[in-house]
């Protein structure tokens, strides 16, 4: 198990997805002789876990079962334990693309925060890119280099404790792209442009008042950045239902048009039961819905 | 920092290479061919000029048709604010506040006057410039100048790039997917260097070659195709370094029912799928999939040779030696065709496939329930639909079917910003809908097992016996 390589069984110091339900599931960290508690009981590592499939069912001391899934970021990003607000797979897939990251990119990232987008480069960026992120909160740091390592991809990743607006990224002249996710992101914009390729590169900054895109624009614009694009992107997720329609009963209708057999023999269909009633399949939107992340603001770096 | 010339290579423009001509918001892929006759943007000229100039590099269109690359001053604005109005209640449409008529202009353009002293001329010669607000006047010449523009940006390719280009030029080509929706199905099926995908896709081959983009030449991909041959337009315009070809397999769908029944045979010759083959060779030759050419390019050549009179006799004989080398060539063709087929079936018979793909015109539920097949247990799975109904189907059979989970049928919705200093509002017109995506994570499959031991939230599959021995 790797966060950037699948295997197919469970081994003794895994990071595994207990999955409960689609909007419940839980990373495990597998570990022989140890126990996980779930709401359908308890999963002993030894038994049901170490030498399984990934993918395979579990059945928990209580008789219910769960399925037991290999790490993906996407995974990750809906099970991690919360140690900031983090960035979802929504918003991450569009950087991700906007940014033009492929394996072999060199990215820079601040904040670090709970590393959910983080794994998610590390993922695109395997085996022969590198990310340098930089989180400013000294526990959040460390933490964040420890997931790391569990997850097998810390060869692929430096992290650094400092303020990137102060002390920036660490590296000059050798990132193919950059992302912000800092309250004051224009006061990094100097460090991103210095961090980046003299060839050039992407950067994104993301931030959830207007009032900071704004400002960033500025900077960008007065930094000799490119192609600057604001852009806000939702996830509309779309419930599959059967529902059923009641239909109105207008009484007898005289002119309507009725085989002249059945005419006789069937008596008004409308009071009959199996026609009061339509079935059908459809989607409905979730009582609500996150109806704002941030904005996504994009831009290039061009060649200096 | 060490910078010396060598580095520089890969980012220059060599002939032969795919590019992307940018104007503005508007793209246009094309390959460096000498002497060749590019049209963009109602514009026509030559890229010979560009070739050893770096990438990204913005360049004048002159007479003639020759490139130059655009020096930087010349995008520094010359329209510093002078006089502005505050509003504009004394602004009449009346069509009379340009001076200058159509005809100016163009004698203007045959002069060689530049983009920017058209619209100084153009600001000059209007009566009511300078009433407008300075916001006003922004906007002005910002219009003025997307449409007097004489310059073009040669880009590298990316997938960011094709996705927009394709998705502003040409979306019936690519199922009207759009670029984020793109994006959403290559992080949800867990693209990365190193694994084995299954990529169905009928939208140019623009979902290919962003799978393969992400993969970086790791692993392998395996291209499902429906028909005579897999289309593959789009990947080519990606340009990719030729070894990243070496991980791309393809396999005819008419074959997936044979290879899972165990019937599918790779050894001998089945003259049905020859025939498919060499349909198959001369459209990947052309890249153009809706060329119909018939015949293989040798054959065209040949065909252009004929036309000499001299020597006739002789052109037979050589003729007719061609063809024999010719068939030849087809034989062994042929040869590395049933190779091919061999190693792209001796992948999928596995059945451990770590991603699934799909992108269609197709409808999308028996190319799921039949490709799903391929997938290891614990993988992820995302399939494109233009349309929501053919999602919801493929939803009702997964779930009757089991061995799949953490199902989520999504759109996305993308709005773009207009950011300027107190004019930041969102831009007028955006895209109504870019597709839908169904995704998910296939699980082992149920064994029949006693009833009871399910739980009501995930209803008994109703299909139990369609397990790993299936076909």
């Amino acid at each position: 198990m790797s966060f950037v390589e699948y295997s197919d069984f469970i081994q003794d110091g895994d990071v595994a997805i207990v999955y409960l339900s689609h909007d419940s599931m839980m990373p495990v960290k597998v570990q022989q002789g140890a126990q996980t508690q779930t709401r359908y009981g308890v999963i002993r590592h030894s038994t049901d876990l170490i030498g399984q499939r990934y993918g395979s069912k579990v059945t928990c001391s209580k008789g219910g079962w769960v399925q037991v899934l290999h790490p993906t970021p996407e995974l990750w990003t809906v099970s991690l334990p919360h140690r900031t607000q983090i960035l979802y797979t929504t918003d991450i897939a569009t950087i991700t693309m906007m940014l033009e990251l492929k394996p072999g990119s060199v990215v820079c990232e601040s904040g670090t925060g709970s590393g959910s987008l983080s794994h998610a480069i590390l993922r695109t960026i395997a085996p022969t890119g590198h990310l340098h992120t930089v989180e400013f909160h000294q526990q959040r740091a460390e933490k964040v280099a420890m997931e790391f390592k569990e997850h097998r991809v810390d060869h692929l990743v430096t992290v650094r404790n400092q303020d990137v607006c102060k002390d920036g990224f660490g590296v000059t002249g050798v990132a193919d792209a950059v992302f912000l996710d800092i309250p004051r992101p224009w006061d990094a914009v100097k460090h991103a442009k210095a961090a980046m390729k003299k060839q050039g590169g992407r950067v994104c900054s993301f931030s959830p008042c207007i009032e900071q895109v704004q400002r960033t624009c500025e900077f960008l614009a007065d930094q000799g950045f490119e192609e600057i694009n604001t852009l806000e992107i939702l996830l509309r997720v779309h419930d599959i239902r059967t529902v059923s329609l009641a239909l109105p009963d207008f009484g007898p209708d005289p002119s309507a048009q009725t085989p002249p057999d059945a005419n006789e023999e069937a008596p008004p269909p409308t009071s009959a039961p199996n026609h009061t009633s339509v079935t059908l399949k459809t989607t409905t939107p979730p009582r609500e819905i996150p109806g704002h992340t941030g904005y996504l603001t994009f831009a290039t770096k061009p060649r200096t | 920092m060490a910078d010396n010339g060598d580095e520089d290579s890969q980012y220059k423009i060599k002939e032969g290479d795919y590019v992307v001509l940018k104007r503005g918001d508007i793209y246009k892929a094309m390959q460096i061919q000498p002497r060749k006759k590019v049209i963009f943007e109602k514009q026509w000229f030559f890229l010979d000029n560009a070739v050893d100039h770096l990438y990204s590099t913005t360049f004048e269109i002159m007479s003639g048709g020759t490139l130059q690359p655009k020096k930087p001053k010349d995008t520094a604005s010359s329209n510093d604010a002078k006089e502005a109005g505050t509003d504009n209640r004394n602004i009449v449409d009346d069509g009379k506040s340009q001076k200058l008529t159509r005809d100016d202009i163009e004698t203007f353009k045959e002069q060689g006057l530049k983009d920017q002293e058209i619209i100084q001329q153009l600001i000059e010669n209007s009566t009511t410039f300078r009433d407008k607000t300075e916001y006003a006047q922004a906007k002005y010449i910002k219009k003025k100048k997307k449409k007097y523009e004489n310059t073009v940006t040669i880009l590298k390719p990316s997938c960011r790039i094709l996705a927009m280009m394709y998705h502003g030029r040409e979306p019936g080509k690519i199922c009207h997917l759009r670029y984020d929706t793109l994006a959403q199905m290559l992080t949800l099926a867990n693209i990365h260097a190193g694994s084995k995908v299954l990529v169905f896709d009928t939208c140019a081959g623009l979902v290919l070659g962003a799978v393969m983009e992400r993969m970086g030449g790791y692993g392998s991909v395996i291209q499902m195709y429906p028909g005579g041959g897999p289309v593959r337009a789009g990947v080519e315009s990606f340009g990719f370094p030729a070894h990243f070809h070496d991980m791309l397999h393809e396999f005819p769908i008419c074959h997936v029912n044979p290879l899972l029944a165990g019937t599918l045979d790779t050894t001998a010759k089945d003259p049905n799928a020859d025939e498919k083959q060499s349909n198959k060779a001369t459209e990947e030759e052309q890249n153009q999939p809706k060329a119909e050419q018939q015949g293989s390019p040798e054959e065209r050549s040949m065909e252009t040779n004929a036309g000499d009179d001299a020597g006739q006799e002789q052109e037979k004989k050589e003729k007719e030696k061609r063809k024999e080398a010719k068939a030849q060539e087809k034989k062994v063709k042929l040869e590395e065709k049933r190779k091919k087929l061999a190693a792209a079936a001796a992948l999928l018979e596995s059945r451990n496939a770590d991603g699934l793909v799909i992108a269609s015109r197709f409808h999308p539920c028996p190319v799921l329930m039949g490709l799903l097949k391929f997938l290891s247990p614990s993988r992820p799975f995302v399939v494109y639909s233009q349309y929501k109904e053919p999602l919801i189907e493929c939803y009702t059979k997964l779930r009757e079917h089991g061995g799949t989970v953490n199902l989520r049928l999504t759109d996305t919705w993308l709005r773009h910003y207009q950011v300027l200093p107190n004019r930041t509002h969102p831009v007028l017109l955006m895209s109504g809908g870019g597709g839908y995506l169904l995704s998910g994570t296939t699980v082992a499959m149920d064994r029949p097992k006693p009833a009871g031991s399910q739980r009501v939230e995930e209803p008994a599959p109703k299909r139990l016996k369609l397990t790993d021995t299936e076909g």
